[in-house]
């Protein structure tokens, strides 16, 4: 039996994209420049991979840059909101101003990384620029930007949350008490399930038996919609009414965006359980850079500007490598400031009293299957 | 000034602190309207509203994230779990999640999950449970246990005033069973700093909640009957461990006995032990000795629960044990 998981490849129930009217000339353009400077800022980020400068694993949103990159456009920076991404939406995080070096830096585990090296990835946050880390256990962040709404509520602050989970983490405990305890308080939240077919291997169809991921917003009580997660213009637009919905005190929104994931889980997976053809296709016929690009030339846009921000990011990656590959590990000793407030950092153990480092040469075997530092 | 009772304690330190600090507000399962399954929250939601008291789906989870939430965001949220017993559903997110918060991310989760905790009442396996020892293993939380109402309502504003996480256990055999006249003003405990609650000179009983009033009945009988001198030291804060207090108490009466009512394996008292073991060995006379619940889910059965539980007459028989090595 073909363990088809592409859904999005029947896109008939799908909210189709309008003409983007209230997105300017400029605004359009922005959209195409968080795609590009995702797609090659994790292209670079492989070659430090090959090259071992990255640390741990390797996650990739190839493919799904649109739905990233659209649904973080339609919150409004300037009125502080606020999201929280997933391990696949590294152009939310750009969209909300994350740095190309901070990324690098976050994998390489830097000492001026954002988290000063205690978390991998783009598990960090901001929340002057509007976004909270997420941790590993999927779907613990809907509670939380429940938690970030409800003090937007209870403050009668003009604010709204916006939280990406998978389609795997429909299934988990916490983001049925946070999307219904949201519900129940009318949080100003948006729910984006970003379904891309796999939650590592597992396919779609072991996950749930419900027809489509959108239908759950019924028994919530809330608005639910489907969207096409290749097309940055509908996903924008799709988002872009849940936040005003929920701006205007109308609650939560369940979003579930299409698309489909064309890497492994992280860079070590060889997808040897993707059906045969599957990838390939959905890299020649919909590849939502590709879909965009021909959407822009088709309007009155030139090769020419596209070029030219094709060229800028590769000119902002650039330093941002040479920065952050100039830039220190961490201090050993730092791994005991701030657990707490109070006390501000521990004490070494005694038998680490005195001692700067805990071992001179890092050592690790190669047998445990990871590469050095 | 009266008496009040620890319940009635725990209650003035949320008014007095939703009074001080707009930011504070409590979320749990029927805590509004209906003022608690022990009413330790009554009244709260007439004074202060349905947006500041909030009755909150059967969502353990939710009700710990959402505080988290709300928390990086300024706010100052009190969880209440119905029963302690509940807070095992939230335990991910409490450790996954809030735990590591401030660590690995910097963002900042001023809280408080407090709720009723503790045996001796008849509540079977999922009413009657002390949590404490799984979390003791999890850095970045604070945890306190009261065992009187001047510390009910002091570590509860202490609690709700800390900038981590403070679990917050309060045992309900306490919550009607004692009461005194609490110290005016602006009353605080400090979290972090055990309490003599008796003086001795022997030997040393270190133990925290309801065991501390049966750890002072036990004192009480062996020097009436034996002549020997215990001391009882109540942690009160379980997690930071006061250190200083408990090898003070150490170097004070060279024998110890640690009271928990805890199961026995994995239980804090290994913990205390270890610490007294590798900082103040050679003031000891005799081994450190454990009085605690066996290790068995606790069951309802009054005569079973009691066997379970220590007694005044078990502290009594270690004591003496101690007092002969």
């Amino acid at each position: 039996m073909a363990r088809s998981t592409a859904a999005a490849s029947k896109p008939t129930k799908l909210t189709p994209a309008g003409q983007s009217g209230d997105l300017s000339r400029a605004q359009r353009l922005e959209l195409y420049y968080y795609m590009r400077l995702t797609r090659s800022l994790e292209e670079r980020l492989v070659n430090l991979y090959r090259q071992t400068k990255v640390v741990g694993g390797l996650f990739r949103s190839l493919g799904q840059e649109a739905d990233a990159v659209g649904s973080a456009y339609a919150l409004d920076r300037s009125k502080g909101d606020v999201l929280s991404p997933l391990i696949r939406n590294l152009g939310s995080m750009l969209v909300q101003g994350a740095k190309p070096t901070e990324i690098i830096k976050q994998y390489m585990a830097k000492g001026d990384s954002p988290t000063r090296g205690r978390e991998l990835n783009i598990h960090y946050g901001d929340l002057v620029r509007g976004f909270i880390g997420q941790i590993s256990h999927l779907g613990d962040m809907v509670p939380v930007m429940a938690g970030v709404t409800l003090s937007f509520k209870m403050r009668k602050q003009d604010r709204v949350g916006l939280v990406y989970v998978g389609d795997g983490a429909t299934s988990t405990g916490a983001f049925h008490e946070g999307i219904n305890f949201a519900a129940v308080q009318r949080c100003p939240l948006v729910v984006i399930v970003e379904n891309n077919g796999y939650a590592y291997s597992t396919p779609l169809s072991n996950q749930t038996a419900a027809r489509q991921l959108v239908d759950k917003a019924i028994g919530y009580g809330v608005v639910g919609e489907r969207a096409d997660g290749n097309d940055v213009i509908a996903t924008y637009e799709v988002t872009k009414r849940a936040v005003d919905r929920a701006r205007g005190g109308g609650g939560v929104t369940l979003i579930e965006l299409m698309t489909y994931r064309r890497k492994g889980h992280a860079e070590h997976d060889n997808q040897s359980y993707v059906p045969a053809g599957e990838i390939d296709r959905w890299a020649a016929e919909n590849d939502p850079i590709d879909r965009y690009i021909k959407r822009l030339l088709d309007e009155d846009f030139e090769e020419s500007e596209l070029a030219s921000i094709d060229a800028r990011v590769t000119e902002e990656i650039d330093i941002a490598t040479d920065e952050a590959e100039a830039s220190p590990m961490p201090d050993p000793r730092d791994a005991l400031i701030g657990i707490y407030a109070d006390p501000p950092a521990l004490s070494p153990l005694w038998f680490r009293e005195g001692i700067k480092s805990a071992v001179d040469v890092h050592e690790r075997p190669s047998s445990w299957g990871t590469h050095d530092v | 000034m009266s008496e009040v009772t620890y319940l009635e304690a725990i209650r003035e330190a949320l008014f007095e602190e939703m009074d001080r600090d707009q930011n504070v507000f409590c979320l749990g399962e029927d805590i509004g309207a209906y003022g608690g399954a022990f009413k330790v929250t009554e009244g709260l939601m007439a004074k202060y509203g349905a947006e500041r008291v909030i009755d909150t789906p059967i969502s353990e989870a939710a009700i710990i994230g959402a505080a988290a939430g709300a928390a990086h965001m300024g706010m100052r949220p009190v969880c209440e779990m119905q029963f302690i017993d509940f807070i095992s559903t939230g335990y991910d997110i409490l450790t996954n999640y809030v735990a590591t918060a401030r660590y690995r991310a910097m963002l900042p989760c001023p809280m408080v999950v407090r709720g009723p905790s503790g045996g001796y009442v008849r509540g079977g396996p999922f009413h009657s449970q002390n949590p404490e020892a799984a979390f003791l293993h999890t850095p970045g939380l604070k945890m306190v246990y009261p065992a009187t109402a001047s510390d009910a309502k002091g570590l509860l504003k202490s609690a709700i005033r800390d900038e981590d996480c403070v679990l917050y256990f309060e045992h309900k055999y306490l919550y009607r069973r004692i009461k005194e006249e609490l110290p005016g003003g602006d009353h605080l405990t400090p979290i972090g700093k055990a309490r003599v609650a008796r003086e001795g000179n022997d030997i040393s009983i270190i133990t925290y909640a309801a065991t501390v009033w049966k750890a002072l009945e036990a004192a009480e009988q062996v020097e009436k009957e034996d002549g020997v001198s215990v001391e009882v030291l109540d942690l009160r804060t379980l997690l930071p461990m006061d250190d200083e207090a408990i090898v003070g108490t150490v170097k004070k009466t060279n024998r110890v006995l640690i009271v928990h009512e805890d199961t026995r394996t994995g239980g804090i008292a290994g913990e205390i032990t270890a610490r007294i073991n590798e900082s103040a060995f050679e003031w000891l006379d005799a081994p450190i000795l454990r009085v605690t619940a066996a290790d068995v889910p606790l069951p309802y059965s009054p005569p079973l629960e009691d066997y379970v539980l220590p007694q005044t007459s078990d502290i009594v028989v270690a004591l003496r044990r101690l007092a002969a090595y």
